[in-house]
């Protein structure tokens, strides 16, 4: 079992905390995991990408082919539709709906989002929406993960675990709060 | 010991290193090498020196004197600050070190945050000592406490070639038992320290002389890897990250080739001709520039076909990837979603909102739009960002302090108004001395420093100096206080910020502007920090 995941947004939306719930989650399933990050002048700003590898034998690379995902999961709506060139034949799009528009030329939202429907599998997510609903708007990135959970190989106590563990230092407060903000997107399937 | 960890490829380095007992580790900030001392300096628990240095060069002599003291010293840069430590680097491997020197070189190719995709392995090979190129976290790991041993076994340094897709890719790493430091032993043969013409003669001809010792070691090291498939007619070989790529794609290929992986060096001569024995076809696939393949083709016709960089089969600049070494693999490329969404507009990395640059930028715009004509040179940093519309103010950007001296070049060269930007940590990297230059011919430049009290671009280090000392560093060159100003870079000050731009542009002489305002980056993880320590 192989399964890649294309994590994008745009640089300062926390991609790298969403691909870390997960690549916990599954390490503590005793999964092999790598993960590629972006550092540097990438990240100001402009478009991020991070791959994520789970698999249960020795992965051999830290990149995802093109049309080899099984999932890219976007914090953004725009940067979701930029790296469906990733996704195999039976991969999904999992993406949020809330755009960052910090370029002049954003697209007008409805037609934006309109575009998914050319998609053979993909789940929007009003990951803003149901943060707030779950008591903190921080919580979105891990609305983003409930949302793909029912897809991923990794249990959600697994998920639930790494959340327990990224959030300890922060208290039990908030670790309740993204554990509803998880059930939250686990429960956006309509 | 023993658990395992889970870590950057930068991060396994510095565990390799703390591992492998090393006394000492120096750096300069630079994508993707950062996260190596940045390691190092948040598990202070260890017993070693760890420093960020002015610069490469600095960081690269002060680990020759940790050599020289008999103990063990890593040495952190990335690929183009192997450029700015190239004089100490050529020359250490004339030495007989004493302590182990590991040179932890991270190559950019595809420049995600960089000015080119130079090849480290060149260096090695000009410099004639080995190098190992980790192709996951672990070998980051084995391969960073492996360097030091080979270091101290032959005396010279070794290169461990990183790349970005090691470097910042993170995997599960498996440690063994730590060594101890060495103890403090001076080397006591001084005559293979000190290079004068007469002895650095005998010196090179030691290096030259263990050259065939190196390569033995090389064709036995377990990390150039022969596996030999006698029926096929194909062989396969595989430098550094392209063995990855290829173990991702073997299995489609309608016949399993040899395959020779090449992951330490000087390059291993004898498995190259084993592998290749009796094939009508090698494919060469590299992360980097073609340094096997120019090798293999030489000069004179070659009686097998080779495919790789330099006949196209594989592209010659950008990084490998899992897709484009398939052509040269005779595979298709993968069938994915035929769904067309429609194009997109790009998001290019931009300078953060609110972020003290801009509102430089948006004052020396304002200030040169008045003038004629004028000429503006640009650094490494964040500001570089300030190429982008709405700013679009520098002209050029080539390395690291280049802006000052190219200024100069330019107002001695007849062009009038010319202005230099340059970051507070890039012009303690390596422009002061071009500085220098201007003081000595009074050059008719404007020099603008852009203080944000940080080293930004790479996650907000702290500056080598506070800006604080900024002010008597140029003063003491020797630039007039007269013209020596400090303005806050705040949209408030916007015009007193024009004005004072505009004076100093037009002042006929040496000018230093420096433009402070905190990095609102760095201000925000201080805030952070506070909140978790109140
Ligand atoms: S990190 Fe700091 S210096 Fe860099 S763009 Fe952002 S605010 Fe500006």
């Amino acid at each position: 079992m192989t399964y890649d995941i294309i994590l994008t947004g745009v640089g300062g939306q926390g991609v790298l905390s969403l691909a870390a719930v997960i690549a916990t989650g599954a390490m503590k399933q005793g999964l092999e995991v790598r993960q590629s990050e972006v550092h540097g002048m990438a990240q100001r700003g402009g478009s991020v990408v991070a791959h994520l590898r789970i698999a249960d034998a020795p992965i051999p690379g830290d990149l995802i082919g093109k049309a080899s995902a099984d999932m890219v999961l976007a914090m953004e709506p725009l940067e979701g539709l930029r790296y469906t060139g990733y996704l195999k034949k039976n991969g999904i799009l999992v993406a949020s709906t809330a755009p960052v528009r910090n370029i002049p030329d954003y697209p007008d939202l409805d037609e934006l989002l309109g575009r998914y429907t050319k998609l053979p599998s993909y789940r929007l997510v009003d990951a803003e929406g149901l943060a707030k609903q779950a008591g903190s708007a921080k919580t979105v990135n891990v609305v983003m993960v409930g949302a793909a959970s029912s897809f991923l190989p990794v249990q959600e106590a697994m998920l639930k675990e790494a959340i327990r563990g990224l959030f300890q230092a922060k208290g039990e407060q908030l670790i309740e709060a993204n554990f509803k903000a998880f059930d939250a997107g686990a429960g956006s399937a309509s | 010991m023993n658990e395992k960890m889970i870590l950057l490829g930068d991060e396994a380095v510095a565990v390799g290193a703390l591992h492998a007992g090393a006394s000492a580790a120096y750096g300069y900030p630079g994508t993707p090498s950062t996260e190596i001392i940045t390691y190092l300096l948040d598990h202070h628990e260890h017993d070693l020196a760890v420093n960020w240095c002015a610069n490469e060069k600095t960081a690269y002599e002060t680990a020759l004197g940790t050599s020289f003291a008999g103990r063990r010293a890593l040495i952190t840069m990335k690929h183009v600050g192997l450029n700015v430590a190239a004089d100490p680097f050529m020359n250490s491997a004339l030495l007989n070190l004493k302590g182990g020197v590991v040179i932890a070189v991270a190559d950019d190719p595809g420049m995600h945050s960089s000015q080119n995709e130079q090849d480290s392995r060149f260096f090695a090979d000009f410099a004639k000592i080995p190098c190992l190129e980790p192709v996951s976290q672990q070998e980051a790991y084995e391969m960073t406490r492996a360097a030091f041993d080979i270091s101290e076994s032959f005396h010279v340094p070794v290169i461990l070639k990183l790349s970005t897709r090691i470097s910042h890719s993170r995997a599960a790493v498996v440690p063994s038992a730590s060594r101890s430091q060495n103890p403090v032993e001076k080397a006591t043969d001084k005559q293979n320290w000190m290079l004068i013409p007469a002895l650095a003669r005998k010196r090179f001809d030691h290096l030259l002389s263990i050259q065939k010792d190196l390569l033995a070691w090389s064709e036995s090291c377990p990390w150039n890897r022969l596996e030999q498939e006698p029926a096929s007619s194909t062989a396969v070989i595989a430098t550094g990250l392209g063995y990855n790529y290829l173990m991702e794609n073997i299995a489609f290929m309608a016949e399993r080739p040899s395959v020779l992986r090449v992951s330490a060096y000087p390059v291993p001569e004898n498995l190259i001709r084993r592998v290749c024995e009796d094939k009508q076809r090698i494919i060469v696939l590299e992360e980097g520039y073609p340094f096997v393949e120019r090798l293999l083709r030489g000069i004179l016709p070659v009686t097998v076909q080779i495919a790789g960089k330099m006949d196209g089969s594989v592209p010659l600049s950008g990084e490998l990837t899992p897709d484009n070494v398939r052509p040269a693999l005779g595979l298709p490329a993968h069938e994915g979603i035929a769904a067309d969404t429609g194009a997109l507009p790009g998001r290019p990395p931009q300078l953060c909102a609110g972020c003290p640059h801009a509102d430089t930028y948006n004052a020396v715009k304002e200030a040169l739009a008045s003038l004629p004509s004028g000429l503006v040179t640009a650094d490494i940093g964040c500001y570089a960002l300030g190429v982008l519309p709405p700013y679009s103010v520098p002209e050029t950007i080539v390395c690291m302090g280049a802006s000052i001296g190219m200024a100069k070049g330019a107002a001695e060269a007849g062009h009038e108004n010319c202005v230099a930007i340059i970051g507070d940590s890039t012009f303690l990297h390596s422009g002061v001395t071009p500085l220098i230059d201007a003081v000595s011919h009074n050059a008719d430049i404007t020099v603008i420093i852009v203080d944000n009290e940080t080293v930004a671009m790479t996650g907000g280090q702290k500056t080598i100096l506070p800006s604080s000392r900024l002010v008597p560093v140029i003063e003491g060159i020797g630039v007039d206080p007269a013209h020596i100003k400090v303005i806050e870079a705040h949209r408030r000050e916007y015009e007193n910020n024009v004005k004072v731009i505009r004076e100093e542009i037009g002042f006929r002489g040496l000018s230093v502007i420096i433009s402070v305002r905190e990095c609102i980056e760095t201000a925000r993880k201080k805030n952070r920090e506070k909140g978790r320590t109140a």
